[in-house]
């Protein structure tokens, strides 16, 4: 039993943050907010250069050749800076996936150069409906029941075309779209229910590391206002109530993140009971997000409902994040449903 | 990172698993908190130690089997999976001995140790006073030195186990014109001391297991002092922290409550009347029961890399008594017109509901949080 990330690991986590320090600021998610694509120009590019974008690619397709494990802290890095960029559906689920059922795909070599991006659209059940930054993608993978299916922009088939509609998120860097399409046999990836399983908790598990990153940022912030903030003559962070608010925002946060740890190791090592734990992890992680989002506001006061204070920018993707790769109720229901079947 | 046991972490489990199999008692026992119970639980004690079971995270000399911080967690998942006994005496073994580890004297250690290993002295705390609940340092009660011994006058009172146990660890004034956190002492006493009386208190399961303690002009000896003579405080903060991390509440007690809920659940699941809601109510318990777990086995890599547990403990604390808390509720819903009944689920959910107030409120667990882990103003 070793609960402990290895040196390796640290490192590769802190060059990240570093990087984010630098090239993801508040203002460069602001300014995303007013890009064409939603995104920080420049900032793919370098985290391709590090190795980030192909992480989970294969090592013969110029990737890393890393698992979930490896990626888990670098995405809670990314939650932390709100990083307007396709870390979840790119690389940890779709390269991850191509890397599994379509190793000799093209796009999966492009994709783990930087050089294309893949948008992925996997609700919990049912058919594909709304997809996260398929605009700007070159491939699109989507779902029908048990099948995935990949959508490629570039394809001269017919039969795959689809048609995208422009919706507008409340997180303005994250360009939505809703998707019209025909699952076919030519855009047929893999009808291996395991392998949509797998995607789906791969999504659920890196939206929970980036949902422990935003509770997190959340806090931080919280914290240094209500220290700083004086009302009655005193910092307002005397009062127990707003000491208290902090306590729970900090509780959510200190158990929901080793369960994260835990979902991401028994995802990379198939584990028994990966996919429910990642479950169990999303619950948390969407929970200490929810929770996160709400209290710092109120211990912000009018000031945190404001667009000019950049506490909306995580606001907003926290509420996004917990309900995206399935909400905590839906998680709580798979949970309820494996420990009635065991 | 390896999430699974080692081949010696799995033996160990399993020798764990089968000496409790072969030796846990099968007729029923009294509860422990009650006078005959009480005795009954002190053999089991002395059983898990001549079988080196009942202290197998301290040294060889005391009893125990010095293994890993790992292998005790290893132990007490295997435990409470048994559905083995409670362990009367975790007030001396959890929370006076890692102070008595700390703070004790060579002689100190060798007197207490094997005995409190061996359920020949079972212990009580102490500390609270009718008027000194959270307030712990404005306690009155007062040790007046006297030659070679203490003269202890005042109340103490809430004691758990106190109506049956052999010593209690109390904190006492030692410098009548101290105030506040000055002038404590931490004196062990012996509870057939002289001038001292009990009085059992009916606690809300209705077993006596909390004591009213009276001292009047009760002589102990002065070589029963734990720590310094005015150092007292310092000695109960180690004994707090104890109390609030690791030591106590190790997370398997609250899996096997996890899993006990979960097969109530599938025993009740479709019965009519048993709304299908609670479905999210029990996932949500069993998933904090998992938090719980590996929150510790990263703590404990934490600590085996130089890290302290520190005020963090209170996250701990405040989480596993309110998990405690919502999983026997859950239960008691589960069970529907039959929660009211006595059974093992209500009377763990009336010992439950001790864990959100007894080692420190978690009101005030929520304020050292906010003031000593993030950073918060105190005033």
């Amino acid at each position: 039993m070793d609960f402990t990330f290895s040196d390796d690991q640290l490192l590769f986590r802190d060059a990240v943050r570093d990087l984010f320090a630098k090239e993801c600021p508040p203002e460069a998610v602001r300014s995303a907010w007013e890009s064409a694509d939603g995104r920080v120009a420049g900032l793919w590019a370098k985290l391709a250069e590090m190795g980030v974008v192909g992480l989970t690619a294969p090592e013969s397709a110029g990737g890393m050749g890393m698992n979930e494990l490896d990626l888990v802290l670098l995405l809670e890095e990314a939650g932390r800076v709100a990083l307007p960029e396709p870390l979840v559906a790119h690389t940890a689920v779709g390269l991850a996936t191509l890397a599994d059922v379509a190793p000799d795909h093209p796009l999966l070599a492009s994709g783990a150069a930087g050089e294309t991006v893949l948008a992925v659209g996997i609700p919990p059940s049912g058919i594909t409906k709304m997809v996260l930054g398929a605009e700007a993608a070159d491939g699109i993978i989507v779902r029908s029941g048990s099948e995935l299916h990949l959508l490629e922009v570039e394809s001269p088939n017919e039969a795959a075309s689809f048609e995208l509609s422009a919706a507008t998120s409340m997180d303005e860097s994250r360009r939505m779209s809703s998707i019209s399409w025909t699952p076919s046999a030519d855009t047929l990836l893999t009808d291996d229910p395991a392998m949509v399983d797998r995607a789906f908790a791969r999504g659920a598990l890196a939206t929970s590391a980036m949902c422990v990153g935003l509770a997190q940022q959340l806090l931080d912030m919280t914290v240094e206002y209500v220290k700083e903030r004086e009302q009655f003559g005193k910092p307002v962070g005397v009062n127990q109530a707003v000491k208290h608010h902090c306590s729970n925002m900090g509780l959510a946060i200190e158990f929901a993140r080793p369960l994260v740890y835990q979902a991401a190791w028994a995802l990379s090592t198939d584990a028994d009971g990966a996919v429910r734990d990642v479950s169990g992890a999303k619950v948390l992680a969407s929970d200490a997000a929810d929770l996160a989002a709400r209290l710092s506001l109120q211990c912000h006061g009018a000031i945190g409902y404001t667009v000019e204070y950049d506490l909306q920018l995580w606001l907003k993707r926290a509420w996004a994040l917990s309900a995206e790769w399935g909400s905590a109720s839906l998680h709580r229901q798979s949970v309820a449903r494996s420990l009635a079947a065991s | 990172m390896d999430l699974t046991f080692s081949a010696d972490e799995q033996a160990f489990a399993d020798e764990v698993r089968t000496w409790l199999e072969a030796n846990k008692p099968t007729e029923h026992m009294e509860p422990l908190d009650t006078q005959v119970g009480f005795e009954q639980h002190r053999g089991w004690e002395k059983q898990l130690f001549d079988a080196g079971w009942a202290v197998p995270n301290w040294p060889t000399e005391y009893g125990g089997r010095a293994c890993s911080i790992i292998e005790w967690l290893i132990f007490e998942e295997q435990y409470y999976l048994s559905g083995a006994p409670g362990r009367v005496n975790t007030n001396g073994i959890t929370l006076l001995g890692p102070t008595l580890f700390e703070f004790g004297t060579q002689e100190q250690k060798d007197f207490f140790f094997p005995k409190m290993a061996s359920g020949e002295h079972i212990w009580a705390q102490g500390w609270s006073e009718p008027n000194s609940g959270s307030d712990l340092a404005s306690l009155k009660t007062t040790a007046v030195r006297d030659g070679d011994d203490f003269i202890v006058n005042g109340q103490k009172t809430w004691c758990s186990r106190g109506a049956w146990a052999d010593w209690i660890f109390c904190i006492v004034r030692t410098d009548p014109e101290s105030e506040r956190h000055k002038g404590l002492s931490y004196l062990l006493v012996p509870a057939d001391a002289p001038g001292l009386e009990r009085r059992p208190v009916g606690r809300l399961d209705g077993e006596p297991a909390f004591a009213e303690l009276f001292f009047d002009d009760c002589r102990v000896s002065a070589e029963h002092l734990l720590g310094g003579e005015g150092e007292g405080w310092a000695v109960a903060m180690a004994t707090a922290s104890s109390e609030r991390g690791l030591n106590l509440r190790a997370p398997g007690r609250f899996l096997a409550v996890a899993e006990r809920l979960a097969a109530l659940y599938r025993e009740t699941a479709g019965d009519p009347g048993v709304d299908p809601s609670f479905a999210a109510e029990v996932a949500d318990a069993w998933i904090k029961a998992q938090a719980y777990r590996w929150r510790t086995f990263q703590k404990a890599g934490e600590l085996a890399a130089g890290g302290t547990m520190g005020s963090e403990a209170s996250y701990m604390k405040v989480f596993w008594s309110e998990l405690d808390v919502e999983m026997h509720a859950t239960a008691l819903r589960l069970l529907g017109e039959r929660g009211e009944l006595a059974s093992e689920w209500m009377s763990g959910y009336l010992f439950a509901l001790s864990g959100p107030i007894y080692a420190g409120t978690n009101e005030v667990q929520r304020n050292i949080i906010a003031e000593r882990v993030l950073g918060l103003p105190r005033r």
